[in-house]
């Protein structure tokens, strides 16, 4: 190129820069080049969105530096209007450019919001493989501790801390739930994250189409050893999986019972990789329930004795049973100072499981408005009968 | 490494106060504090050498005068933002260094509190003192008023912000500050995680300085509706009063809500209540839902004065009327209600169902329309006009080119499944860096280099100004592509050690950029200094109008007197003083009057101190002191409402006087 051209040119000839910004993914930006499904529509999206916006984008700033460079002070070539200050065509397209941008990128966001919903089950496992109706998802539990990860497999009876090990091309649904404060589970190479709350649940569902190690960590700031919680993350062949899980079982770690849960939850940080077996089937539910230590009235109890009437004037002293942040903190306070306040009370109620069954994977065609009878000719059967059981696409 | 202490035990006088808050076994605190005591001393010695007690005592802190308080703001903003950069050095340095099994050189506890502080003061002490001081100095001059509507309260809400500033510092050398980041949420901001004083010292200050805010908010909003000169209806304020008025009606409407948010923590924290507990029924996501509530119109306070800062400055360098007036006024009015619309959007993922998440993703998009239009409006102002490249237009189009792209990250990031992978990573550090760098700052910078010669009435020096620029500039995207590019590859934020060697290039990158703006910071204060040295040389000759300026406050004198305007000017049209100056205005030279102005008092800076004193009391759980300053408060509140010497009048003689020293001014500029 000539090297006389005005800036202008020169600074588009940055763009190609940009398009080649994928490219970078061979050193590393895993959010645009993952191993999972999930993740890697959550990819496509931002790469869709940004050359959406950049439609608009590029001409605003070729314009500012063109207008500025046209109509600088110097050039008395340039015409100038000191008065002129509507145009009411023009203010019809500045105004609804920006909005028609909008109205593209807001129906792919209401769509891909509800196909990519972290509670939906998956439909496929990779482009244009569904998952077929038998096939179960893997269940793994998460509990974010002070400060690592514990991950529970029901299915296969164990436990680890700081290790998730998947199976590469099976669904996976994980419950998440934290013993203290909140975090964030994040494994970028699989899908993308949602926080982890004590007392409470959240789900998500994701699923690996390549076998690899990769790493996950909290997302979100938990405290003090908060930069440690990170954690191995292995897609295995079914094969090597089933192997790891027998590994796993027969670690000397024992069994994860809840006296060594409760040890465990205990602030620690670089907790190197544990592996437990794990036979107590209601552990999650417990700790969702804030009543894995013994004596501990379950939250589901609580709300069901509150939704009843509560316990009247009982229950205004009797909270020791109630009380969970008190005395699971950080061992910061001084829990014989805190329970001469309360009486304690022993509480046997079983734990009622959170776990409710998932909603049908979603049928993506209704949300791309498949199925809906043409406005030309109007098909009330079609309306009625929408295309659920197409396959994904 | 050892997990922190447990809280300190509470004696009957000085409550959980001991030599042990004292962060003596911090080299870093030490040789700060030996720093700034020695640096206090120099100045007090200074200012007792030079007699300055009684100028400082009468002239400005008991003044009650728009202009001064504003300055007095933005100075404090000033003194902050190093503050506030000093952290972000900080963090710089330690995200370069903590790699390969490194520590670094922060502990998690120092490391902590650093990225706390960095976030509280570079919004509540650095953003809004500037935004509020700029608001304060330029709205009574563009609308042609004497003062504000409340004066001693405009002083009173000056010295709140300062106290709650000053609180927040103390905690630098007297216990901790907050190891929560900048929202503190609970349950990590409980009593149960968080048992010592940090998170106290962040409730406190920011209470102290939100009653300040408040105040100065509801001041300007009656300032603005009820002191507008005769002529000036809403739709011909200019569009910086508009955007002001806006960012007021935010902050009265929002700052309650963060007010009662940390109220109910408060509670929490002082006398075992249950709101934001993870168990007797407390919810910490209602937490997070009140104040992203306040948070995300907070965003809209900081910036949309700034947007009446670039129209004021694309419209006056381009020499022409700005483009689409009205179009960019509905814009302000749309942002301003939409901006309560979008809070959700700061956590898509905390398991809001889809539609959820839609609706405030959308919501969030739906922003972008009148900020685009926004956009466009600036640049119809420069098409077919005669752009002068002075300093504040050059912030201008820098923020314009930059702004862009914080804009197109943030519509990025309000996709919720884009969210989902892009959530507290640093790519999100990197865009609202870029939206608040890229538009605040630059605002800023863009109003310090417009308005200083009309507070001083001589311009600011352009050699070191277009260094600091170009350090800015540059210094900015170098810090923060390699955060985006950081964001794509997966790295969250607030991490203190990394495992992966490959990310540290980029901090190191990241670091170089930060220097880069030091550098640009340090050639502001050079840019200063030395205009403040060659104040004669870089004087305004045109007698208060350098920039052929358009709008009411370049139609008095730089700096204006304390009565800024001899005669309530009478408004015709949107641009006043350029439609004065068309029209031929003759300014009237005889017949003045005596002039009716408010008193200074000191009440304001003596209450503030009350409070201050107040705070530490209640940080600290000193009971007996707590009593004490918060009956010394209402006390002298009760006390100053007997105050009766609250106004006096400008002779019309002193009137004269100054009036006729700026005839001859001009004359001899003409």
């Amino acid at each position: 190129m000539p090297s006389n051209l005005p800036r202008f040119p020169a600074r588009l000839r940055l763009l190609p820069l940009l398009a080649a910004l994928p490219l970078l993914s061979g050193c590393g930006l895993v959010v645009l080049d993952p191993a999972g499904d999930v993740a890697r529509q959550q990819g496509d999206l931002i790469v869709l969105s940004t050359v959406l916006m950049l439609l608009i984008i590029v001409p605003v700033m070729a314009l500012t530096i063109f207008f500025a460079w046209k109509y600088r002070a110097s050039n008395k070539e340039a015409t100038y209007k000191p008065d002129w200050d509507h145009s009411t065509q023009l203010e019809l397209v500045i105004w609804s450019a920006p909005l028609l941008i909008i109205i593209c990128l807001g129906a792919v966001t209401w769509v891909a919001t509800h196909l990519l919903d972290p509670y939906r089950p998956l439909a496929r496992t990779a482009p244009g493989k569904p998952v077929a109706a038998e096939v179960k998802p893997l269940d793994v539990q998460v509990v974010a501790l002070d400060w690592k990860w514990l991950f529970i497999y029901p299915e296969q009876g164990v436990a680890t801390v700081n290790e998730l090990a998947l199976p590469v091309d099976r669904p996976i649904r994980f419950r998440i739930s934290s013993s203290s404060v909140m975090n964030s589970f994040y494994v970028p190479a699989l899908a993308g994250q949602i926080y982890a709350m004590p007392g409470m649940e959240t789900k998500l569902h994701g699923v690996f189409d390549k076998t690899g190690e990769f790493e996950g960590f909290s997302a979100n700031y938990s405290g003090w050893g908060f930069s440690n919680m990170r954690f191995a993350v292995k897609s295995l062949p079914a094969g090597e999986f089933d192997k790891w899980v027998a590994t796993a079982k027969a670690s000397a770690e024992g069994d994860l019972s809840r006296d060594t849960y409760l040890k465990l939850e205990k602030p620690t940080h670089k907790e190197p990789v544990r592996r437990f077996a794990a036979s107590d089937p209601q552990l999650f539910d417990a700790v969702v329930n804030m009543c894995v230590e013994p004596g501990k009235m379950c939250m589901h109890d609580m709300m069901s004795l509150d939704a009843a009437g509560g316990a009247g004037i009982a229950g205004i002293g009797n909270v020791r049973q109630v009380t969970y942040d008190k005395f699971a903190a950080r061992g910061t306070v001084d829990a014989a100072r805190w329970s001469m306040r309360y009486v304690a009370a022993a509480c046997s109620s079983p734990v009622m499981s959170n776990d409710r069954p998932d909603a049908k994977p979603v049928a993506p065609a209704m949300l791309k408005g498949e199925g809906l009878p043409h406005p030309s000719k109007p098909e009330r059967t079609a309306l009625r009968a929408p295309a659920a059981d197409r396959p994904l696409s | 490494m050892t997990i922190p202490h447990p809280a300190p035990e509470t004696g009957p006088i000085l409550g959980k106060l001991s030599l042990e808050a004292l962060p003596l076994h911090e080299p870093i605190l030490v040789i700060t504090f030996i720093g700034v005591v020695l640096g206090g001393i120099a100045v007090l010695g200074l200012i007792t050498k030079f007699r300055l007690w009684g100028y400082l005592w009468t002239e400005w802190f008991t003044t009650v005068d728009h202009k001064r308080i504003g300055i007095m703001y933005m100075i404090l903003g000033l003194i902050m933002f190093l503050r506030g950069f000093a952290d972000a050095i900080m963090m710089r340095l330690q995200q370069a260094m903590a790699f390969g099994g490194s520590e670094g050189y922060l502990t998690p506890h120092h490391y902590d509190q650093v990225f706390t502080a960095h976030g509280v003061i570079m919004i509540f002490f650095v953003a809004m003192p500037f935004i509020t001081g700029l608001m304060n100095y330029v709205v009574p001059l563009q609308i042609g008023a004497r003062d504000v509507s409340f004066p001693f309260l405009n002083n009173f809400s000056f010295w709140m912000t300062t106290a709650g500033a000053v609180l927040t510092m103390v905690s630098l050398f007297i216990g901790e500050y907050a190891q929560t980041g900048w929202l503190a949420y609970p349950p990590l901001s409980g009593i149960a995680y968080s048992p010592n004083v940090g998170v106290d010292y962040y409730i406190w200050g920011l209470q102290i300085a939100g009653v300040g805010t408040t105040l100065s908010g509801i001041n300007l909003i009656v300032t603005i509706l009820k002191l507008r000169a005769p002529g000036m209806g809403l739709m011909k304020m200019p569009v910086f009063t508009w955007t002001s008025l806006c960012a007021n009606i935010l902050i009265v409407a929002s700052f309650p809500i963060l007010t009662a948010t940390l109220v109910l923590l408060t509670l929490d924290r002082y006398v075992g209540t249950n709101f934001f507990t993870n168990d007797l029924g407390g919810s910490p996501m209602m937490y997070v839902n009140l104040i992203w509530i306040w948070g995300h119109p907070e965003v809209y306070i900081l910036v949309l004065p700034l947007f009446g800062v670039f129209s004021e400055v694309t419209s006056t360098f381009s020499g022409k009327r700005l483009f689409g007036y009205t179009s960019m006024v509905y814009a302000t009015i749309c942002i301003t209600i939409l901006s309560y619309l979008v809070w959700l959007h700061h956590f898509f993922t905390m398991g809001s169902g889809a539609s959820v998440n839609s609706f405030f993703g959308i919501t969030t998009m739906v922003i972008s329309i009148p900020t685009g239009a926004k956009l466009f409006n600036w640049l119809f102002t420069m098409y077919r006009g005669r752009i002068r490249f002075e300093l504040p237009m050059m912030w201008t189009v820098a923020f314009m080119l930059t702004f862009v792209i914080g804009g197109m990250t943030g519509v990025l990031l309000a996709v919720p499944p884009a969210d989902f992978v892009l959530h507290n990573s640093l790519f999100l550090i990197a865009h609202f860096h870029n939206v608040i760098i890229g538009g605040v700052l630059f605002g800023l910078f863009a109003a310090i280099n417009y308005w200083w010669p009309k507070a001083f009435g001589y311009k600011l020096d352009v050699f070191w100004g277009k260094i600091s620029f170009w350090c800015w500039v540059v210094g900015f995207w170098v810090a923060f592509t390699p955060l985006y590019i950081l964001g794509l590859m997966g790295v969250t934020r607030r991490m203190r050690v990394f495992d992966d060697p490959s990310l540290q290039i980029w901090f190191v990158i990241a670091g170089i950029g930060a220097l880069i703006v030091a550098a640009g910071i340090g050639a502001m204060l050079v840019q200063f200094a030395v205009s403040i040295w060659r104040r004669k040389e870089l004087r305004d000759e045109t007698g208060g109008d350098p920039w052929d300026g358009r709008t009411l406050e370049w139609a008095t004198s730089s700096p204006p007197p304390d009565y800024n305007f001899a005669f309530t000017p009478v408004i015709h049209d949107l641009d006043a003083w350029y439609d004065m100056k068309t029209r031929g205005h003759q300014r009237p030279v005889d017949g003045y009057r005596d002039i009716h102005m408010p008193s200074n008092t000191g009440t304001g800076m003596i209450l503030s101190g009350f409070c201050l004193v107040m705070g530490f009391a209640l940080v600290w759980h000193i009971w007996w002191l707590v009593a004490l300053s918060f009956a010394a408060t209402i006390v002298g509140a009760i006390y100053h409402t007997f105050n009766y010497k609250r106004d006096f009048d400008i002779p019309a003689a002193t009137v004269t006087a100054v009036e006729e020293a700026r005839t001859r001014q001009l004359a001899a500029g003409a």
